[in-house]
């Protein structure tokens, strides 16, 4: 069982109070595919992404980028049972998307550094934790059901 | 995933323009290695202050940075260059190569944080794999 600390849950609910998702949204996914480009396998139907301007140019990849970000909203409502609220889509990502659990830590990744980008000095080592803390659940809670 | 000649070229341009920043970069950086991966503390249990803002820490970062700028300057050449380092870590710190890893994320980290509009993809990407090769060349003489 994960355990939040009151700072914990307060770090997570102001990072993604004041989330603008078209941007970061985005700007996660596509450094995601330029900083880890194995992970263009999953995007063969979306068009040119030939190079890192196809890639941020791309207006399927951009709001995928937009959809993938608030499918994290239902983890800051339900930070206590993370792993039953993505039960489902950790089966769909299984057996439906076919993606390699470990991408999502890569993704996570890139989501810390673009956050980090744009909070400069504000993203402190302790909201740095906390941030992959939250990621951490969030990636283990998708792979779940992967059989 | 060695480096090619415009992931060289990448490292150099962007380690020009971070270069003056170096020792608060790995200051930062090495805090938030024991901030975000407490288990890291165990390499440092030989100081008596391992908290994020301590002089140990600080003078730390500096020393590993100093590493970094050095390996910067010998990037055609990571394992012959950084030869001793690698002996030093393999039989003396010991240090898990799955640290390496760690550390790597939080330069990369600081290095957003503090250089937003030069830490572009491209640029993560070459910096990223610069300091996979640092490590894989750190770790050369581990067994």
């Amino acid at each position: 069982m994960v355990v939040w600390s009151e700072q914990e849950r307060s770090i997570i609910n102001s990072i993604f109070a004041s989330l603008d998702y078209d941007d970061i949204g985005p700007k996660a996914l596509c450094r995601c595919l330029i900083v880890y480009p194995w992970t263009q396998r999953y995007f063969g139907g979306f068009g040119n992404l030939y190079n890192a301007e196809a890639i941020q140019t791309n207006p399927n990849l951009a709001a995928h980028g937009i959809k993938v970000l608030h499918g994290l909203d239902r983890a800051v409502k339900n930070m206590d049972n993370i792993k039953a609220t993505y039960a489902e889509l950790s089966v769909m990502h299984s057996e439906k998307l076919h993606i390699d659990p470990d991408n999502f830590r890569l993704l996570a990744d890139c989501l810390t550094i673009v956050i980090a980008a744009k909070m400069g000095s504000a993203f402190t080592p302790e909201i740095q934790a906390t941030f992959q803390k939250f990621l951490a659940v969030v990636v283990s809670a998708l792979g779940k059901q992967y059989h | 995933m060695s480096l090619n000649k415009t992931d060289k070229e990448r490292v150099k341009a962007f380690w020009s323009k971070v270069a003056g920043k170096a020792d608060a970069i790995g200051a930062e950086s090495l805090a938030r290695l024991i901030v975000v991966y407490p288990q890291t503390k165990t390499y440092f249990a030989h100081w008596k202050d391992v908290s994020p803002n301590s002089p140990n820490v600080k003078k730390h970062g500096k020393t590993v940075m100093g590493g970094v700028a050095d390996a910067v300057t010998k990037i055609d050449d990571l394992k012959g260059g950084l030869l001793s380092l690698s002996e030093l870590h393999a039989f003396t710190l010991r240090v898990d190569p799955a640290n390496f890893k760690l550390l790597t994320h939080c330069i990369l980290v600081v290095l957003a944080a503090q250089f937003p509009a030069d830490f572009t993809p491209e640029v993560h990407v070459a910096m990223d794999k610069f300091l996979a090769a640092v490590a894989r060349a750190l770790a050369e003489k581990y067994r």
